[in-house]
């Protein structure tokens, strides 16, 4: 057990969590006009399909996987007893993750390349794009080299990421993976304490509640109907519109 | 709202007012709140109307339910990380100013300095190749006018017509939000931040709840609903709210130079909404007509009442210039109604040119005048008073199936009947004042247009006379209250100041 192992094991979650919880709750609260993903399609929209369109289904399809590896890890390797499903499982994920590169290169290049999407170009856009490219590059790395990860993901690192969660981190398992899992899991923790000072903020904000909501809104800031009845005081018919 | 084309100079110092109040801004300079359209003509942005392209608007199946033609539940979500419909800069035109700096700081050289064009995105110089307004008095050029949506109404005979030079013609089309009873933008928005307000129906973005996820501007078939590329938020004409709240006309209205624009109130049956929106394609305007509510009714009244709407918008409502033109005397048709958005913005079709003929004359009129005047040696008359009124309807310039293609989704009785009424109002001042009609004549066309001396007097008046307070009749919306429109004071009682105040400046 090194230092630089406490430190990048059992501390950055931390301090990666820290940094997400207290971030996201500060931009919210101070910036809230500024949460969203500042969307350049209106700029040029032809070269951003062959790039979002892929990167985003893929980063979905990818994170949805380590996330269920990580929650149900028996799950997963049951589903992998069968060497069939195992190899389905790999393919499957990897090729995800290829497009998710295919998708972020040409998202790069197009950001670093057309004037009119340079101009909504922040700093921390830069920053965040380099962060996923070797963030997947790392993955893929990993998936070429170090074979049947959804299988040892489940029984080593969901364990491990389980005892940060219960707060006795448990750093051995991770201590001896190899240096490029070794960065693929720091390169996590970075994106998830950066997290809330980029635009991967939109995240959260995920439209979902639109399914559930009739199709036409109308609102009455003043409900004039409660207030002309004595029985509601009329701090009662508060505005809606927040 | 209406407005009544046949007013309509062209001059657009509508779009000046809103773009000096509302979007003068960095992201926004793009965006024409209110804009005004030769048509023929393709518009802004460009074909806006062809919903091939755009996307926007409800469609109805078969089984005759609506749904968002390129927005909705299941195609915005799929769709959200990018929308294939979304209209880019290039379908608007690249924001753009001057250098005009050069002009004084070039160095001394043998040529003049210039001010080149610069982008107001980039910065860079670009060479402009459109503009707000490029189409502007353009009708009958090939590149514009001619690919008018609209003339796939129009056999290619009637197409080629509409080009011969003496037969040319063209009329101006003011847009602004239509603030529809039916919003498209509204259904299609995935985070729930636009809406109607109930107490004006006006229908605003809310600029917090906005995540950029651009789907209410391929919703909104009138292109009616902006994206700002700098603030990431979206953004539409707000019907001038804070001018409304104190009782004030919108800045568009209030300059129109024309004075082509009226507001007042319309109260509608919200019920039934769904139904009129969904109706056969025929029918769309009767159905939409149907929910408008008589205010002298006295049911209508009462349940106004019950549901809370002040006497004092029942009034307002009772002498709205609006009711009159759209309801009463059924004069104005919404603009595209086939979007079915319901929308709430009505037109009262232009007149002129449609129904001028070109006669040849027998100088009888020439032989009136005084020998000063100047006369043409011609014998062609631009003749105005046509004898054989119902005729020249069908046979008018500006063909009625291009109208009914605008205004009335193909139905040419629909618009022909509005023209008739404009056309018998003419007929009956031009027998109060000039007297070179017969009593016989004025009355016969009166009756065939379904008015009564009475109604067009009225209609003269609303339509040539009107103050300020006949065109625009704004109830209160209770300045002891207004605040609470916005939001509630409780709040905020022993602080400083209130309300939103960070700088759309994007630093993250
Ligand atoms: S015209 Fe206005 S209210 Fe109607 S759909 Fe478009 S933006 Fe919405
Ligand atoms: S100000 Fe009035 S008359 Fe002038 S273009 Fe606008 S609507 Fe037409």
């Amino acid at each position: 057990m090194t230092v630089p192992n406490v430190f990048f094991f059992a501390a950055l979650p931390y301090v990666a969590m820290f940094l997400f919880l207290g971030g996201t709750i500060q931009r919210y609260r101070s910036r809230g006009f500024q949460v969203s993903s500042l969307s350049s399609q209106f700029l040029e929209g032809r070269a951003l399909f062959w790039g979002t369109v892929p990167f985003h289904f893929g980063i979905l399809v990818v994170f949805l996987g380590h996330l269920t590896a990580f929650l149900v890890p028996r799950a997963v390797l049951a589903w992998n007893g069968d060497p069939l499903r195992l190899i389905i499982l790999q393919v499957t994920a990897f090729s995800f993750g290829l497009s998710i590169l295919i998708g972020l290169v040409g998202l790069m290049i197009r950001r670093f390349t057309n004037p009119r999407v340079r101009m909504v170009t922040t700093r921390m856009d830069v920053v965040l794009e380099v962060l996923l490219l070797a963030q997947v590059l790392l993955g893929l790395w990993t998936a070429l080299h170090y074979r049947w990860g959804s299988s040892w993901f489940a029984a080593d690192l969901s364990p491990y990421l389980w005892s940060i969660l219960r707060g006795e981190p448990n750093i051995a398992a991770v201590s001896a993976m190899p240096w490029p899992v070794k960065l693929h899991i720091i390169g996590a923790f970075v994106i998830f304490g950066v997290f809330p000072f980029t635009r991967l903020v939109h995240l959260l904000v995920a439209p979902l509640h639109y399914l559930a909501r009739p199709y036409q809104r109308v609102m009455w800031n003043w409900d004039r109907k409660a207030v002309r009845n004595p029985a509601t005081p009329w701090s009662r018919a508060r505005p809606r519109n927040t | 709202m209406v407005f009544h084309l046949d007013k309509c100079i062209g001059c657009h110092t509508c779009s000046i007012a809103c773009k000096n109040i509302w979007t003068d801004r960095k992201g926004a300079e793009y965006q024409w709140w209110n804009n005004v359209e030769t048509k023929p003509g393709t518009g802004y942005p460009s074909k806006w109307e062809d919903q091939d392209i755009y996307k926007g608007g409800w469609r109805r199946d078969d089984a005759g339910r609506i749904h968002l033609r390129g927005a909705g539940k299941a195609k915005g979500l799929l769709n959200i990380f990018h929308n294939p419909s979304l209209p880019t800069v290039e379908d608007y035109y690249e924001p753009f100013t001057y250098n005009y700096l050069n002009l004084i700081e070039a160095p001394a050289g043998d040529d003049q300095p210039t001010a080149r064009p610069v982008s107001l995105i980039t910065g860079e110089p670009i060479d402009v190749k459109m503009g707000p307004n490029w189409d502007d008095d353009l009708s009958g050029t090939p590149d514009y006018a001619r690919n008018d949506p609209n003339f796939a109404a129009l056999s290619p005979a009637e197409r080629e017509a509409m080009f011969q030079l003496e037969r040319m013609a063209f009329f101006y089309l003011p847009r602004i939000c239509n603030h529809c009873l039916n919003p498209a933008c509204v259904a299609s928005c995935p985070s729930g931040a636009i809406y109607k307000r109930g107490e004006d129906g006006i229908v605003l973005i809310n600029q917090k709840v906005c995540r950029a996820w651009r789907m209410c501007v391929t919703a909104c078939p009138y292109k009616k609903s902006y994206y700002n590329w700098h603030s990431g938020k979206s953004e539409k004409c707000i019907l001038c709210y804070p001018r409304i709240e104190a009782g004030y006309a919108p800045a568009c209205m209030h300059s129109c130079v024309g004075r082509i624009r009226y507001l007042g109130v319309v109260l509608y049956d919200a019920d039934r909404i769904q139904a009129a929106a969904s109706a056969e394609p025929g029918e769309l305007v009767d159905r939409q007509l149907d929910i408008l509510m008589d205010p002298f009714d006295d049911t209508v009244i009462a349940a106004a009442t019950a549901n809370g709407i002040p006497d004092s918008t029942i009034k307002a409502a009772q002498d709205s210039p609006t009711y009159k033109f759209i309801k009463q005397w059924r004069m104005a048709l919404p603009l595209h109604p086939e979007f079915r958005t319901l929308p709430m913005l009505w037109y009262v079709p232009p007149l002129l040119p449609v129904m001028a003929s070109v006669t040849q004359t027998d100088g009888a009129q020439e032989s009136k005048l005084h020998p000063v005047a100047k006369t043409w040696d011609d014998t062609w008359l631009y003749d105005t008073s046509t004898e054989e009124l119902w005729g020249s309807v069908e046979q008018a310039r500006m063909p009625l199936a291009y109208l009914a293609s605008l205004f009335s989704a193909g139905d040419t009785a629909a618009v022909a009947d509005r023209l008739r009424k404009l056309m018998a109002v003419r007929i009956y001042r031009r027998w109060k004042t000039v007297g070179d009609v017969s009593e016989a004549k004025m009355t016969s066309t009166l009756q065939a247009a379904g008015l009564t001396e009475q109604s067009a007097d009225d209609i003269f008046y609303l339509t040539a006379l009107a103050k300020f307070n006949d065109r625009f009749v704004v109830p209160p919306a209770h300045r002891e209250q207004a605040m609470e429109m916005i939001e509630f004071t409780g709040d905020v009682k022993g602080s400083t100041g209130f309300g939103f105040r960070e700088q759309p400046e994007r630093g993250l």
